[in-house]
């Protein structure tokens, strides 16, 4: 299932997620978009690049941009412990289908989460921007959180910013 | 991705062919309109119309079909000699073209086509009085003994053997032999194809063009062989009998006479296989990745002490690299199939502008990667509409100026080590490099009564702050700039070069690399990161001394060969946060005119890279072309010169500010 912005729940109200851990928080994403799930790589840095994806790893001989998800949600970078993962997904950008890598510190299970659980990111009580945020969701006594990827992401496609050279 | 292949749409196909025959059509109009009795190409033309008109009533474009119909038939009457070959029907035909084109696509108005039938009836109408026959080629008084053999699938394809021995019957006194000397054995009998040949003795005033025309539509499959009966052969009895017939075509005189058409044309035409650009460019990536695999076999194999496996190793990275040279070359075509777009285009250009405008194209057999080829199309068209427009003087402008009357438009393509160079020169008035300056200034680019040299200021022209407002050059309206050019051939790594002299015309060179998918770069080290210098930008290496780096640290210039060469320390642009290793090392890049040196800390070597596309999320970085996996697996970025020496201006000059 591809992604979008508002979650597409299924009739029964369910959503079939993967959730992954990161800075203290749980996360999901649609597990219709998850391509692979890779044990940390040797990675290398793009001088200049923003940091939300400033390097970029091998990917079967593809090279594929790995984000961190931490400096959005307002969290330490910290180094790659035995449990880190890199989860590659699919995203259309643009009208075009993109491979991204996310670093996460463990990954957890495929879960259905629950529209009935589902809320609106709160207008205060986050520490993060909301725009981030597609959704929070209730799941015993934990919130999971649906990052906005499209919307992180799309700063950095947009174009701009193109240096102009000058004679 | 979808199968590939698999239940492919066959009215695609024939849109594919149709534009294929479209396209010879049009190139044959136009060879017509400059050499109007060239009989070889009237033939041409009317063969692709014959041609484009079967297969579109198979596939039910009937609209097309009967659209040809009429166009054929007046081609048909070309070729009988009935009606000349004027300009006004070769310009009939020609928007004919674009007709069918429309109607192959689906979106053609039907008025639109009836008003070109009508023009074409005139057209018809006025060359036929008067028409003075063609010339025929000099007949043959004696006649032919020909041998022939259909393809075995002739039938299939819609070919009659009886209706072409009723055609030869028709030129003249013909005896027609069948040989059975090929039909195979009841059990390998196929009943639909073709196994019989013919010998036939052909006593008249034909012309051998008269011959082949009967084979028109089959030659280029067919086996034949047709020789001048001797004249005391034709001398003799009319009713030659076959074995006559054979003994003529054995005898050594005539073998030198003999057209084995069937036999070359097989060789040219007949080895060709049409294949998907998708499935190219993915047999692309693979080899890619084989060399990728193989430069990892050979590390490892260099690090044991294994020598069966590293005469293992050593063959396949010479096969290795044999298939990505073999690779290269499939993805080679000839740059005619860009050149020989741009004919129309002048023709209609003329047409627009009232101007004459000549095309002369130079080394069309030079061959580019195909992406480069289709990516080079919309940049070229732009310049040489722009050449068109503002460069050619009017007629009696160029007369006045002691230059012939129709501006001529050179493009020429020629290979210089891994690039190609295209050239376009026009003969017209030049750029006005006084207009341009007071463009710019006005613009802000640079400041009145600021010293730029004419190299610069014809730069200029390519600046995005050029061309907006009210231009210089109004760019027909087009909506694009020349910075849309310079662009997309900076994304073909290429480089783009003007050169004008007043009243005498300019001159535009491009610089495109033969491919896009491989290069050959020189891998470096800063700090921790390996980075791929494409090697055609390396002028050379050496080493930045402690002293002298020390000494450089306000002004970043060294002396090369009595040259101040300006240097970027990539450590620092990278912002690696490394110290620098002891004996840096100094790469001196060119990129046109500009040289600047950048150092790094180590250079590591030679590296055969398959470039991989950046990712849309690294856009805006400039400083990268692309990327390469290395041996071990990791990744190392690709330097994009250009782009990092404009990166690297602003701070280059903060810190001679500074410092």
């Amino acid at each position: 299932m591809p992604y979008h912005k508002v979650p597409h729940w299924t009739p029964d109200n369910g959503l079939e997620v993967l959730t992954f851990g990161l800075g203290g928080e749980t996360f999901a994403l649609e597990a219709g978009i998850v391509r692979e799930i890779l044990d940390m790589m040797p990675v290398t840095m793009v001088p200049g690049a923003d940091a939300l994806a400033a390097s970029v790893i091998n990917f079967r001989g593809r090279i594929v941009p790995l984000a961190d998800l931490r400096g959005s949600f307002g969290m330490e970078a910290h180094a790659a412990t035995a449990d880190s993962r890199i989860i590659v997904i699919e995203l259309d950008m643009d009208g075009a289908p993109i491979l991204i890598g996310l670093t996460a510190d463990r990954v957890d299970e495929v879960t259905v989460l629950h529209a009935g659980d589902a809320e609106e990111a709160p207008v205060i009580g986050m520490r993060w921007p909301r725009e981030h945020v597609r959704c929070l969701v209730r799941r015993g006594g934990d919130v999971v959180v649906l990052p906005d990827l499209a919307a992180l992401f799309s700063r950095l496609t947009a174009r701009g910013g193109e240096p102009v050279s000058v004679h | 991705m979808s199968g590939p292949g698999s239940g492919e749409d066959p009215t695609a196909a024939f849109r594919i062919e149709a534009g294929e025959l479209l396209e010879q059509v049009e190139q044959g109009l136009l060879d017509l309109e400059h050499r109007l009795d060239d009989m070889n190409l009237v033939n041409a033309v009317f063969r692709g119309l014959h041609t484009l008109k079967g297969s579109g009533a198979m596939f039910g474009f009937d609209a097309l079909a009967a659209f040809t119909h009429h166009c054929e038939s007046a081609f048909d009457r070309v070729r009988k000699g009935d009606v000349r070959a004027t300009p006004e029907l070769v310009s009939v035909i020609l928007s004919a073209a674009d007709h069918m084109r429309a109607l192959v696509d689906g979106d053609a108005p039907a008025a639109h086509g009836q008003a070109i039938l009508d023009r074409l009836a005139g057209a018809v109408d006025a060359a036929a009085g008067g028409g003075a026959p063609v010339p025929a080629p000099a007949p043959r008084k004696q006649g032919w003994a020909l041998s022939f053999r259909l393809p075995p699938d002739a039938m299939a394809n819609g070919t009659s053997p009886l209706a072409l021995l009723d055609e030869l019957r028709e030129l003249g006194e013909a005896t027609i032999v069948a040989t059975f000397d090929k039909v195979p054995t009841l059990d390998d009998l196929n009943p639909g194809h073709c196994f019989v040949g013919w010998d036939c003795t052909l006593i008249g005033d034909i012309s051998r063009e008269a011959i082949e025309d009967v084979f028109l539509f089959v030659m280029d499959d067919m086996e034949i062989t047709i020789t001048p009966l001797a004249v005391e052969e034709a001398e003799a009895e009319v009713a030659a009998t076959p074995e006559h017939a054979s003994v003529t075509m054995d005898a050594p005189v005539a073998a030198n006479d003999t057209t084995p058409r069937g036999a070359s044309a097989n060789r040219s035409q007949g080895e060709h296989v049409r294949v998907p650009a998708e499935r190219l460019d993915e047999l692309m990536d693979r080899v890619g990745e084989l060399v990728i695999a193989q430069s990892r076999l050979s590390q490892l194999a260099g690090n044991g002490h294994d020598l069966s496996l590293r005469s293992v190793s050593e063959e396949i990275e010479r096969l290795a690299g044999e298939m990505r040279d073999t690779m290269m070359i499939l993805r080679m075509v000839p740059v005619s199939t860009l050149f020989g777009r741009f004919r129309r285009l002048i023709h209609d250009l003329a047409n627009e502008t009232g101007k004459a405008i000549e095309l002369v194209t130079e080394g069309e057999t030079t061959e580019v990667d195909k992406t480069v080829i289709e990516r080079l199309f919309d940049p070229l068209v732009h310049i040489i509409r722009n050449s068109c427009d503002h460069g050619l003087e009017k007629a009696a402008d160029r007369i006045a100026a002691g230059k012939s009357a129709s501006g001529v438009i050179r493009l020429s393509a020629h290979q210089a080590g891994g690039e190609v160079l295209i050239t376009i020169t026009d003969d017209g008035r030049g750029i006005d490099v006084e207009r341009v300056r007071a463009k710019a200034e006005a613009n802000g680019l640079i400041q009145p009564g600021q010293v730029v040299s004419e190299d610069e200021l014809l730069g200029l022209i390519f600046h995005p702050g050029f061309s907006t407002a009210a231009q210089v050059t109004n760019l027909s309206g087009r909506g694009v700039g020349m910075d849309v050019v310079k662009r997309t051939i900076e994304s073909l790594r290429g480089s783009i070069d003007v050169k004008s002299v007043s009243g005498q015309g300019s001159t535009i060179t491009l610089r495109i690399p033969l491919t896009l998918a491989i290069i050959e770069g020189l891998l470096v080290r800063v700090g921790e990161g390996r980075y791929v210098i494409p090697l055609a930008a390396v002028e050379e290496c050496l080493e930045l001394s402690l002293e002298e780096d020390l000494r450089s640290r306000g002004r970043s210039i060294i002396t090369l060969r009595e040259r101040l060469v300006p240097f970027l320390r990539l450590r620092d642009l990278f912002e690696t946060g490394t110290k620098p290793d002891t004996y840096q090392k100094i790469v001196v890049v060119g990129t046109g005119a500009e040289r600047v040196g950048l150092v790094v800390d180590q250079i590591v070597g030679n590296h055969q890279t398959v470039i991989k596309a950046m990712s849309p999320l690294h856009r805006n970085v400039a400083a990268f072309a692309g990327a390469t996996i290395l041996g071990d697996g990791s990744v190392a970025l690709i330097l994009d010169i250009a782009q990092l020496i404009a990166l690297s201006q602003p701070r280059e000059e903060r810190r001679l500010a500074a410092g």
